[in-house]
């Protein structure tokens, strides 16, 4: 809340321009986007040159610069292209044609929602037993870190496989990965989560003669909220990740992660950028969202200031 | 003396850990009468908050009898028999003061409207009506304390355990709420035990002050209060009290506990 104290009026818009968080903002952008449009001209120098080498003519400064950045199939797509190339696939397209950002944005997202869910509560219920359970504590955790140390890149396709075998494809294997992914980061949150109370939270409880169940609900879940919130957040983006992930083998048609290998199997780098922040803007989305049912929540119980 | 409410014969408790067996309490023998106010003082590791959290079976004694209300302490504990205070006031700060004592009401299973009434209730007796849909964060310490205590009441038990309840307070709020003690018990005429290790507190508070020293954690005087029921602050300057705060030092130092 520290702009609310900037005083009003165009003065004080300008003052909270400079002081306030907009202007640096806008500084580390421009500099991305500069470093972007270097970057581009840099590598996509050498094709510029091997084809005016073959054509024979001489370019000057500007035509060159020019080409480095309009190429069809460049190393390295200028930001401009992509923003088109963005701007075509999500507003130039039918949303339910094949070339929309729209319709595969969608389709990987639905895979996502629905392997968080699936992870979420795999990894808010372990954490539950794990808290409860000795047992369960010694035996679940070692295998929990043990199935994030495999890579997913080595375990995405064998899942496909075995869920096709099954004659099951299309959104569920993915969400299966996706929830591979998601379920850690809310176990991990949700154990230090549930065992924040202190002795003497637990000793007033059982003054009261509470009972375990009780002691769940009324301490341990409320105590966890903001470390349920926290992990939420890594894990969306994670089951993002994993859905994305999931869209690559098996040729899936759909998807942004088809997107993405169709890109790359065609050289089609500006197709391959806008994926990728369709992919981005989509993790962006799905944690603002998260945040924001965050912020309630924790208002209402109280918890934010 | 009034019929007796906690009675602990040669109770020992000792603790095992990696060093060996600790003996918190030994060969403890004490009879608290309905409506005493009992201190315990003593250094720490003298067993005073040990022998309190045994009353409220927050720990089993490993030798002798410990009875509450002429039950064990499990069993007194489950028929509501003590609300107890701790150091801290551990209100949840996702309740309001209200919703904190309304906690164990709900655990008990108190009905809503008998709830309502009970929150009201307390809530005036220690001071606080007016502040139920505060959050605690709101409230300063003493009131926080306060609000504790409140909670420890709603559910009407005979005794209330406190362990040094006031000592992480200030000097001149823990006078106030010292004061405000007295007036509560003279009110509700609740038996108390109150852990302390202030010899001004003990002395003011108490009709029997019980000094303990450590290793092994043992009672070495029991002190009965001369005083009047009736206690302003300034009490604190007659000679009477002069003579008890130093016939408990003297107890204190029977016990070598400035060794």
């Amino acid at each position: 809340m520290t702009e609310a104290a900037a005083p009003g009026g165009v003065g004080g818009l300008m003052r909270r321009g400079a002081q306030g968080r907009t202007f640096p903002v806008l500084t580390v952008l421009l500099a991305i986007v500069a470093i972007w449009y270097f970057a581009a001209i840099g590598m996509n120098a050498q094709w510029v040159r091997d084809q005016a080498a073959r054509s024979d003519t001489v370019l000057t400064t500007t035509q060159f610069v020019g080409q480095t950045l309009t190429l069809d199939r460049p190393v390295l797509p200028a930001p401009h292209q992509v923003a088109v190339g963005l701007w075509d696939g999500i507003a130039g397209q039918k949303v339910t044609s094949k070339r929309s950002l729209i319709y595969h944005g969608w389709v990987t997202l639905s895979a996502t929602l629905a392997g968080f869910a699936i992870g979420s509560l795999a990894g808010i219920l372990l954490a539950v037993g794990i808290v409860h359970n000795r047992a369960m504590d010694q035996s679940v955790m070692p295998w929990a870190v043990a199935s994030q140390t495999v890579p997913i890149l080595a375990i995405a396709p064998m899942v496909i496989v075995v869920f096709a075998s099954a004659g099951v494809t299309g959104l569920l294997p993915k969400a299966v990965i996706a929830a591979w992914l998601s379920f850690f980061p809310v176990l991990v949150g949700m154990v230090k989560g549930l065992r924040t109370p202190d002795a003497m939270q637990l000793d007033l409880m059982r003054s009261w003669s509470a009972s375990q169940s009780q002691q769940f609900w009324r301490l341990r879940l409320p105590s966890s909220m903001p470390y349920l919130f926290a992990s939420l957040k890594v894990a969306v983006a994670a089951a993002l990740v994993g859905t994305i992930v999931g869209e690559l083998p098996a040729g899936a048609s759909s998807g942004l992660g088809a997107r993405l290998l169709s890109g790359s199997y065609y050289g089609q780098t500006v197709q391959i950028w806008s994926a990728l922040f369709t992919a981005a803007a989509l993790a962006a989305l799905l944690v603002t969202v998260i945040g924001l049912i965050e912020k309630l929540t924790l208002q209402r119980m109280g918890l934010a200031r | 003396m009034a019929a007796s409410v906690i009675e602990a014969s040669r109770v020992g408790l000792t603790f095992q850990t990696a060093d060996g067996p600790v003996h918190a309490l030994k060969d403890v023998d004490l009879t608290i009468g309905q409506g005493d106010f009992v201190s315990f003082i003593g250094p720490s590791g003298c067993g005073k908050t040990t022998l309190l959290r045994a009353i409220a079976a927050l720990e089993t004694p490993t030798a002798g009898r410990l009875s509450v209300n002429g039950m064990t302490p499990d069993a007194a504990r489950k028929a509501r028999a003590y609300g107890y205070v701790f150091q801290a006031p551990g209100l949840y700060p996702w309740r309001t003061i209200a919703g904190n004592i309304s906690l164990p009401l709900e655990i008990m299973g108190f009905q809503r409207a008998d709830r309502k009434q009970r929150i009201q209730r307390v809530l005036d007796l220690v001071d606080l009506a007016g502040f139920g849909g505060k959050f605690p964060w709101q409230l300063s310490g003493g009131m926080q304390q306060r609000a504790s205590i409140a909670r420890a009441l709603a559910f009407d038990a005979d005794i209330l355990l406190m362990d040094e309840p006031f000592g992480a307070l200030d000097e001149i709020v823990r006078d106030r709420l010292n004061e405000a003690l007295l007036a509560l018990w003279a009110k509700t005429g609740k038996t108390i035990g109150f852990v302390t290790h202030s010899i001004p507190e003990a002395v003011y508070l108490s009709t029997r002050i019980v000094v303990m020293s450590p290793r092994p954690g043992r009672i070495t005087r029991i002190i009965e209060s001369p005083l009047p029921r009736e206690r302003p602050l300034d009490i604190r300057d007659t000679p009477e009290f002069i003579a008890l705060a130093h016939e408990v030092r003297e107890g204190l130092r029977e016990g070598h506990s400035y060794d």
